[in-house]
């Protein structure tokens, strides 16, 4: 909690926020009897909208390296999200869908604040960079572009992405870049939930029938291999955790190992004893999903260069 | 949506909604004689594999000082999965501090039909009503 505390210091400005209440009829915080339980307010959270408007006004520019950093989680969330996006419609209950739906938008609303702030070194939006770059030029892992399989294996998926995101988010919220650490300090919350979500679903799916215990099982060992390349240094890294602006990821590993082992304890599973990938998401290699990813997600935005809707 | 009918049965309207749907829970007889008991709420989940998931009450407190209201309902496989059900379907649009969620087979309700013998005979007795009454000469503070 205390590294929350100090996100909270940062003097990142979050504003532009007017009142857009919807569907407020008199019902305000003065305990109006008649309030409604479907009252709904924005609330108030730093938005990439915030953070565009910030590099416009010149306030925050990331260094090449920064940018960079936040191009690989930036791009994580957003392939994940896309990812996850294809579960809408199609989960096994509605209520899954929209669970999993809200997580590929809590994954996709941190990608574009990440990739807004990458884009200002290079004078590039969001846009840009989610929808007018190659495959070479995407630096997510390879963990977020495994395919969606069954339930079971999303959840694994999920379970492995949100352990890692919730270690690296609550070491960002003290980074030494304001932005990094105020855009860790929202997610962090939002992954928090992911957390305990996937959780459930593992205890539940493990502890379930022999087929749902089977599937999970069977999920864990299809996404495990792609968990180490998740930890990996490299020279980008290094430069970064001796700025303060991350740490370094292999340092993450021994929590997401405590937290998830206890967790897979509970549900008896075991850690499966598969080799790892060799990865190399971070420098542009990627495996065969990941072309058929960026054509669906981006046939649009090139097909009608600037379109909105 | 909210449960309705006679106060004599209580509602039991999540297992006949859920008949009708197709679900992909498991409902195969062998896989409950073989359910693991692990992890929370085994037991309870074990005596759950047969049927589909049951429906849940909403009730969301949308701030501080205000009470739970009903917001909806959904179905969930046991209740630490319906608190998380209705996080993600109630409250998306921060409409919420605090949930309740209440099983709906467990809601007494009252009859519509009998709404006659049961609300109307409170109309026009105002004397229940302090204004019913003349201020009394004298008496201050009224």
């Amino acid at each position: 909690m205390t590294t929350q505390e100090t996100a909270k210091d940062t003097d990142f400005a979050i504003e532009g926020h007017g009142d857009i209440s919807v569907g407020v009829h008199g019902a305000g915080a003065s305990g109006d009897g008649s309030a409604s339980a479907t009252r709904i307010t924005p609330g108030n959270a730093l938005r990439p909208e915030d953070i565009a408007l910030e590099i416009q006004r010149g306030k925050v520019k990331p260094s090449e390296d920064v940018a960079e950093f936040a191009l690989r989680i930036g791009d994580d969330g957003l392939i994940l999200a896309q990812r996850l996006g294809h579960w809408i419609s199609r989960a096994p209950e509605l209520e899954e869908d929209i669970a999993l739906g809200n997580i590929a938008l809590d994954q996709l609303g941190h990608a574009r604040s990440f990739l807004t702030y990458a884009g200002a070194a290079w004078g590039k939006s969001e846009d840009d960079l989610a929808y007018f770059r190659r495959e070479h030029e995407f630096r997510s892992a390879h963990l977020f572009e495994q395919p969606n399989g069954d339930f079971a294996v999303t959840i694994a998926r999920q379970f492995i992405v949100s352990f890692y995101q919730y270690e690296l988010y609550t070491k960002l919220m003290g980074s030494t870049d304001a932005t990094i650490a105020a855009i860790s300090a929202k997610a962090v919350k939002e992954v928090d939930y992911h957390r305990d979500h996937s959780a459930q679903w593992v205890l539940r799916l493990a502890g379930g029938t022999d087929e749902s215990r089977a599937r999970i099982v069977q999920g864990f060992k299809l996404v495990w291999p792609y968990v180490d390349e998740l930890f990996e240094d490299d020279e980008l890294t290094t430069r970064l955790a001796e700025a303060g602006v991350t740490v370094q990821p292999s340092s993450l590993r021994a929590e997401f190992d405590r937290l998830t082992g206890e967790i897979m304890a509970e549900a008896e599973l075991e850690i499966p004893g598969v080799p790892q990938t060799l990865g190399g998401g971070r420098n542009g290699k990627h495996s065969e999903f990941m072309g058929y990813i960026l054509a669906e997600m981006q046939v649009l935005a090139r097909e009608h260069p600037g379109a909105s809707w | 949506m909210a449960p309705h009918g006679n106060p004599e049965a209580p509602a039991s309207a999540a297992s006949e909604i859920n008949r009708e749907a197709p679900k992909v829970a498991a409902t195969n007889a062998e896989s409950t004689t073989t359910a693991r008991a692990s992890g929370p709420d085994a037991t309870s989940r074990g005596a759950q594999e047969e049927t589909p998931w049951s429906l849940w009450e909403v009730f969301v407190r949308s701030s501080r000082g205000l009470s739970h209201v009903h917001a909806g309902s959904l179905h969930a496989p046991d209740a630490a999965m319906a608190l998380r059900n209705a996080r993600d379907l109630y409250t998306r649009r921060n409409e919420g501090v605090s949930i309740w969620v209440v099983p709906a087979e467990a809601i007494s309700s009252s009859d519509p039909d009998s709404k006659g013998s049961f609300f109307e005979s409170p109309q026009g007795k105002d004397y229940r009503h302090a204004t019913y009454y003349t201020k009394s000469e004298g008496v201050k503070h009224l």
